[in-house]
C-alpha cells in the first residue's frame, strides 16, 4: 500500500510494469519489490527445495527469496533481486522455481515430504545402487536442483571490464562511507566511492531522523553535490565491491544497465549490461554497513514476513506500507524505531513482541515483553501469528511481521584474505578482526558502530586512519550533529518449539537440520554447511550464517566464538561468469596471427589451421581434391620433384648484437657457435637447466657481431624469456643486447630440386654453390627491396629461406608462386611440411616434448665436449645416458593394417597389453608418398637397439592394433645428397 | 598482487611470470651434484623468500623479488642483473 507523498520516489511519474504476466504501476524510483509491495504483491517465488510460498524478505542484495527472471531469449537473466531490480517502463520479471504458476506450483508436494527431506537426504538416499546414479538419480536431482534457469542460448549483450586506480576506495556510501569520502576528498585525495545499491546514502536513505539540523536525506543530498563537484572523487552507484585481493586490488560489479529499459541500454546506448572492476587502491575504507537477522521461529517464512529494517526502509524510502496491520518481533531497540515510523506515517501497529523482559516502552503502541512469536498462518501471505508469553499463548491477526534478531556487521570483505571475524558478545555480533586486510580500515555499522553519529565519527577517522597508513596526512573535519542512541540487544536465535523453523531461506535450511547434523557428528561448522546446504545459495548465506552457527553452537554445547564462522570467499554478490570474462571471448581470448601471406594464402585455395596464435596454410586444395591427404601428396611430390613455396615466418626470430654474442651463444646452445664463420648458418640445441632439451634452430652470422637466431613456432616465447634470464641474472656481464623480430621479417621457404633456379632468378645476386652453399648465409636484393638469404633446409631438399620486411612479405610470397608456378612447383601447407620433414627424422615440439634428452634423439654428437653449456651438467646425470631409455625411431607398418598414428604406444609383440609392458609411443606419423606408406616417428625403450624388430602399437582411443617395423628414423635419402646438390 | 618493477613502477601481478627461488648460479662445470642441489633441492619457506620474476608482459626485467609466502606482502624488489646470482667461474 502506497502512502501519499512519503519517500524519496517521484509520486507523479508512473512506471508500467508486468510480473508473471500481470500488469501493475509503480512509481520512478522504485525497486521491483517496493512497487510490487505497493501493490500488495507478497507471494514472489517459491523455495529451493520444498517449493514453499516466499515474499519478499529484505530490501537489498542479501534477499534471499524474491528472485525473479527478467528479458526473453538468450538474453533471460535468472536470479535478479527484485530488492535491487529498478523499474523501468515495461519491465517484464517472472517468478521461479514454480510450474504451472507461483500461486499452484505442483512440486510443492515437496513439502509435505519433508520428513524425508531433512539434512543429508541426498547423501543417504543416493548413495547405492551405484550404477542408478548416472541412468536415475543425477537426472533427477538436475532437474529439480538449481535456481532459475539460462537460456540455454549463447547471450550476445555486451558486458564489459575495467580497470580504476585512487588513493581511498571506500566502500559503501552511508554515513560513514560518506563521511570517509569528504575527509578524503576535502583533503584531495583521489577517492573512488562505490555502492552496491543504485542511489547512493546507505541506510540513511531508509529512516527519519535529522543530520546537522537537517532532514536526513536533505543532508545526504547535499553530501553527494560536494562529491560530485570533486574532481579528485569518482562516485560509483550500483556497483558492488566483490572481492578483496592483495596489495590493495578489489574486484567490483557495476550493474550498468539493468536499470534501463533494453531499447535505450544496448542497442543506442552502447552501454553494457554489467562491467567487471578491478580497482587498485592504496587504501580503502570498509562502510559496508551491517545485515538484519531474522529469528527462526515456526512457519517464520511466510510472505508478509519480513526483516524490521525493511520495513521501515519500504517506508520510509519508497512511501510503502507492506501491510495494514503490521507486528513487530524483536530482541532490540532498534525494531522499535519501525514502530515509531509506522504509527508516525498512521499505520496501525498491532503490537512490538520483544523477547525481552527489559525491553523499553517506545512508542504509542503496545510492547509486549519477555515473549516470543512461536508460529504463524496464512496461506499465501500472512494472516495471523501465535505469541507465547507468560499468559500462554494467544493468535493476533496481522498482515506483516517486522522481525529483527539484530544486526551482523558486513565483515565478508575484511575475510578475504584469510582473516576470521571475532565474537563481540555486548553486540552478539561478529566483528572484524582489526588489521584483517593491510590498508583497510573498517568504519561504521561494519565496525560494529550503529548510531548515525558514531558511524559519521568513525567513518571520518577511518579516511584520516586509512590515509596516514599510505602517507597522507588529513586534516580532521567537522562532524555534523546527528542522534547517537544506544544499540542495545539481548541473543535470541530460535524459538523452541516444535515444527519446522527456517534459518536458511533460499536453501531452506531449518534449526532442525542443523540440530540433526550435529547429532549426527558434523559438529564442525564447515561440516554443517556442507551437510544441511545451509549458506550455500546463491545468497550465500547472508541473513542466515551467524544464527545457524549459534544453534549449532547451541546443539554442541559449545560457546559461538568456539563455534566460528565458514569462510566467506569473493563474490560477495552474485558475479555472472560473462562479465568477469567481458572481452575474453573469441579474439578477446586468442587473439589471431596473421602471416603476411594470409590473403594470398586463401586465394590459392588455403585451409587454414591454428598453431598456437597463428594462422597457417594447413594445404591448398586443387580442382578436384576432395580430401586434405590428395593435396597434402600432390604437394610432397611436388616439392620432392619440382619447388614448393611455404610461409616460415612463424618460426621465432631474435636479433642478437654484441660484442659478446658468440659468448652467448656457446652458453645457450650444446654446441660451438663462436668457431661459426660470417656467412655461414649453424644448427643448434639447447637444453633446460635440468638437462632435457629445450628447443632447436639454426643461428646465422650475419656480421661479426651479429647474429639471427631462429627458434621453434612453439617455443619462441620461452627462448626468448630464457636469453632475458641468463643474460640478466646469469651473466649481467656479457656485451650484448637482442630483440624479437619475429614480426620484422616475413620469411618463406623455398625448397626443391628447382629451388635454386626459381631463387637465382628472382635475386640480383648470383646464386650458385659457390656463392651460396649449403648453410650459406647473405644479403640479397629482391626487386629493390634488401632481404636475406638463407641456404637451409627443413624438407631434406636443396632449399632456401628468403626473408624481407614484413611489409613485402606479401609481394614477395605472390611472386615467389609466380615464379614457381611454371617450373611445376607451388605453395605447400603445414601437413606436406609435416610430412617431407618426417620422411627425413627432423624432429618438432612433437619429439622435443620435455622429457627427452639430446642422448634421446641420438644428439649426443651435438653436445660439444670442448665446452660447457647452460643444461649441460644434469644432461650427464645417471640414468639420462641408458641405453635402454626412449629414444628416437622410425616405424612403418607391416601388419595387416597399414595404420599408425601419433600418441600410440608400443609393446613387444607376445607381451599382453598393458602399462607395465608399456615400450614408448609414437610422436609423429604421416603418409609419405614418396615411399608408398605410412611413416612414423616414436620414442622407443632402447630404440637404436631394435633396427628391424618387429613391434606391436596400440592405440585404443582411435581402435588401431598393428605391427610395425623399426627402421631408421632418416627414412628418405639418408645421405643428405639432395640436400647439398 | 602488485609488483613495484624499478623501471616500470606498481603493475598487475598479471604481467609478471614466476621462475622460482633466486639462488645464486653454479659453474656450469660444477657437477652433477652441486647443479642437482641447485635445480631440485630447494627450500620452501613459510615466510619471507628470494624469488625471480620476470616483467614479461612489461619490460622484460627479470627481478629478485623479496615476498612473504604467508602474506604475499613483497617486502623488496631490485633488478636481478644488481642481485649477485651470477655464475660462478668455471674450474677448469
Ligand atoms: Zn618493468
Amino acid at each position: 500500500m502506497r502512502i501519499a507523498g512519503k519517500g524519496l520516489v517521484s509520486h507523479n511519474r508512473t512506471v508500467n510494469f508486468s510480473f508473471n504476466g500481470k500488469d501493475y504501476m509503480g512509481l520512478e524510483g522504485d525497486t521491483l519489490a517496493s512497487a510490487l509491495l505497493a501493490n500488495d504483491v507478497h507471494l514472489v517465488g517459491r523455495s529451493f527445495k520444498y517449493h514453499r510460498p516466499r515474499g519478499i524478505l529484505t530490501a537489498g542484495s542479501e534477499e534471499p527469496n524474491a528472485l525473479v527472471s527478467t528479458g526473453k531469449g538468450a538474453a533471460r537473466d535468472p536470479n535478479i533481486r527484485a530488492t535491487q531490480q529498478e523499474l523501468f517502463e515495461g519491465l517484464a520479471a517472472q517468478s521461479q522455481n514454480c510450474w504451472p504458476s507461483v500461486e499452484r506450483d505442483v512440486m510443492a508436494v515437496n513439502d509435505l515430504a519433508a520428513p524425508f527431506l531433512g539434512a543429508g537426504f541426498y547423501y543417504k538416499t543416493f548413495m547405492w545402487p551405484a550404477p542408478l546414479w548416472e541412468k536415475l538419480y543425477e537426472p533427477i536431482i538436475r532437474r529439480a536442483a538449481g535456481l532459475g534457469a539460462l537460456s540455454g542460448a549463447a547471450n550476445k549483450d555486451p558486458y564489459e571490464k575495467a580497470f580504476a586506480f585512487c588513493d581511498l576506495l571506500v566502500i559503501g556510501s552511508g554515513p560513514a562511507g560518506l563521511m570517509a569520502a569528504l575527509t578524503a576528498g576535502r583533503a584531495g585525495a583521489d577517492v573512488i566511492l562505490a555502492e552496491d545499491d543504485s542511489r547512493m546514502g546507505g541506510r540513511l536513505l531508509a529512516e527519519v531522523e535529522e543530520v546537522d539540523g537537517k532532514p536526513v536525506h536533505v543532508w545526504v543530498a547535499e553530501a553527494l553535490a560536494e562529491l560530485e563537484a570533486m574532481d579528485n572523487v569518482r562516485l560509483m552507484p550500483r556497483t558492488a565491491v566483490t572481492g578483496v585481493y592483495d596489495h590493495g586490488t578489489y574486484s567490483a560489479l557495476e550493474r550498468v544497465s539493468h536499470h534501463l529499459p533494453p531499447s535505450q541500454s544496448l542497442k543506442t546506448a552502447h552501454r553494457p549490461r554489467e562491467c567487471f572492476w578491478r580497482i587498485a587502491a592504496k587504501a580503502s575504507v570498509l562502510a559496508a554497513g551491517a545485515i538484519e537477522r531474522p529469528i527462526a521461529f515456526r512457519n517464520n517464512d511466510r510472505p508478509g514476513i519480513m526483516m524490521a529494517g525493511a520495513v521501515r526502509a519500504y517506508l520510509n524510502r519508497w512511501g510503502v506500507a507492506p501491510g495494514e496491520r503490521i507486528t513487530v518481533f524483536a530482541n532490540n531497540d532498534d525494531a522499535h524505531r519501525t514502530a515509531r515510523d509506522l504509527v508516525a506515517e498512521g499505520v496501525h501497529v498491532t503490537a512490538v513482541i520483544d523477547s525481552r523482559h527489559d525491553a523499553p516502552d517506545s512508542g504509542e503502541f503496545p510492547v509486549i515483553k519477555g515473549a516470543m512469536i512461536c508460529d504463524s498462518a496464512g496461506r499465501h501471505r500472512l494472516e495471523s501469528v501465535t505469541i507465547r508469553s507468560v499468559n500462554g499463548e494467544e493468535k493476533l491477526q496481522t498482515d506483516c511481521l517486522a522481525v529483527s534478531g539484530g544486526w551482523n556487521p558486513s565483515v565478508h570483505l575484511t575475510c578475504h584474505m584469510g582473516a576470521r571475524p571475532e565474537w563481540n558478545r555486548e553486540l552478539a555480533a561478529f566483528l572484524p578482526k582489526p588489521d584483517a586486510v593491510p590498508g583497510m580500515v573498517v568504519a561504521g555499522a561494519a565496525n560494529g558502530v550503529f548510531s548515525t553519529y558514531g558511524a559519521l565519527q568513525d567513518g571520518a577517522q577511518a579516511a584520516i586512519t586509512a590515509l596516514a597508513g599510505i602517507g597522507t596526512s588529513v586534516d580532521a573535519v567537522p562532524l555534523p550533529e546527528a542522534s547517537d542512541a544506544p544499540y542495545r540487544i539481548s541473543p535470541l536465535w530460535a524459538v523452541p518449539g516444535k515444527g519446522r523453523a527456517w534459518l536458511d531461506f533460499q536453501n531452506d535450511v531449518t534449526v532442525k537440520d542443523v540440530a540433526q547434523a550435529a547429532r549426527e557428528n558434523f559438529r564442525s561448522v564447515e561440516h554443517m554447511k556442507r551437510y544441511t546446504t545451509q549458506g550455500m545459495a546463491t545468497d550465500q548465506g547472508k541473513n542466515s550464517n551467524v544464527a545457524a552457527l549459534a544453534v549449532l553452537a547451541d546443539a554442541t554445547g559449545r560457546s559461538i566464538a568456539e563455534t566460528g564462522v565458514t569462510t566467506f570467499r569473493p563474490p560477495f554478490v552474485p558475479t555472472s561468469i560473462a562479465a568477469m570474462g567481458a572481452g575474453a571471448e573469441d579474439q578477446g581470448f586468442m587473439p589471431q596471427r596473421y602471416l603476411t601471406s594470409h590473403k594470398a594464402s586463401l586465394q590459392r585455395g588455403a585451409a587454414n589451421i591454428e598453431v598456437g596464435l597463428w594462422y597457417r596454410a594447413s594445404y591448398f586444395a586443387k580442382d578436384g581434391e576432395s580430401t586434405w591427404r590428395q593435396s597434402c601428396d600432390r604437394e610432397v611430390t611436388m616439392v620432392r620433384n619440382a619447388v614448393g613455396v611455404c610461409d616460415v615466418s612463424t618460426l621465432g626470430k631474435i636479433d642478437i648484437q654484441g660484442p659478446d654474442a658468440a659468448k652467448l651463444l656457446d652458453l645457450v646452445y650444446t654446441n660451438l657457435f663462436s668457431t661459426l664463420k660470417l656467412g655461414r648458418v649453424r644448427y643448434g640445441l639447447m637444453l633446460r637447466e635440468d638437462g632435457f632439451v629445450m628447443d632447436d634452430g639454426t643461428t646465422a652470422r650475419l656480421g661479426e657481431n651479429h647474429y639471427v637466431m631462429t627458434t621453434t613456432t612453439a617455443a619462441a616465447g620461452q627462448v626468448m624469456a630464457h636469453l632475458e634470464y641468463l643474460t640478466q641474472v646469469v651473466r649481467p656481464d656479457f656485451d650484448v643486447r637482442f630483440t624479437s623480430v619475429t614480426d620484422q621479417w616475413a620469411q618463406f621457404s623455398v625448397a626443391g630440386p628447382k629451388a635454386r633456379d626459381l631463387i637465382d632468378a628472382l635475386v640480383d645476386e648470383d646464386v650458385n654453390s659457390e656463392t651460396f652453399p649449403f648453410m650459406a648465409c647473405g644479403a640479397i636484393t629482391v626487386s629493390g627491396v634488401a632481404g636475406r638469404l638463407f641456404r637451409i633446409s627443413f624438407s631434406g631438399e636443396h632449399a632456401y629461406e628468403i626473408a624481407v620486411p614484413a611489409r613485402y612479405g606479401e609481394a614477395l610470397y605472390r611472386l615467389l608462386l609466380e615464379r614457381a608456378d611454371p617450373l611445376g612447383g607451388g605453395p605447400y601447407g603445414m601437413e606436406a611440411l609435416n610430412v617431407l620433414r618426417i620422411e627425413k627424422g627432423f624432429i618438432t615440439h612433437s619429439e622435443i616434448n620435455g622429457t627427452v634428452t639430446a642422448f634421446d634423439l641420438g644428439m649426443q654428437g651435438l653436445v660439444s665436449k670442448k665446452k660447457s653449456c647452460w643444461g649441460k651438467a644434469l644432461s650427464e646425470r645417471d640414468g639420462l645416458m641408458d641405453d635402454d631409455r626412449m629414444r628416437l625411431v622410425g616405424l612403418k607398418p607391416v601388419g595387416a593394417m597399414q595404420a599408425l598414428s601419433a600418441g600410440a604406444h608400443l609393446f613387444d609383440p607376445d607381451a599382453t597389453v598393458e602399462r607395465v609392458n608399456d615400450l614408448g609411443y609414437v610422436t609423429s606419423v604421416g603418409f609419405s608418398p614418396t615411399l608408398g606408406h605410412m611413416i612414423g616417428l616414436a620414442m622407443l625403450s632402447g630404440g637404436p637397439d631394435r633396427m628391424g624388430d618387429t613391434i606391436r602399437l596400440v592405440d585404443h582411443t582411435r581402435g588401431i592394433d598393428t605391427l610395425c617395423e623399426v627402421v631408421n628414423p632418416v627414412f628418405f635419402d639418408p645421405e643428405g645428397g639432395r640436400v647439398r646438390g | 598482487m602488485r609488483i613495484t618493477c624499478p623501471l616500470c613502477g606498481a603493475r598487475d601481478h598479471r604481467e609478471f611470470t614466476y621462475k622460482g627461488a633466486a639462488l645464486p648460479v653454479p659453474a656450469l662445470d660444477s657437477g652433477v651434484a652441486e647443479w642437482d642441489a641447485h635445480v631440485h633441492l630447494r627450500e620452501n619457506p613459510a615466510g619471507p623468500h628470494e624469488e625471480l620474476w620476470q616483467h614479461a608482459m612489461g619490460c622484460g626485467a627479470w627481478l629478485k623479488v623479496r615476498r612473504n609466502t604467508v602474506s604475499h606482502e613483497i617486502l623488496a624488489v631490485e633488478l636481478a642483473q644488481d642481485a649477485g646470482l651470477v655464475i660462478k667461474e668455471d674450474r677448469s
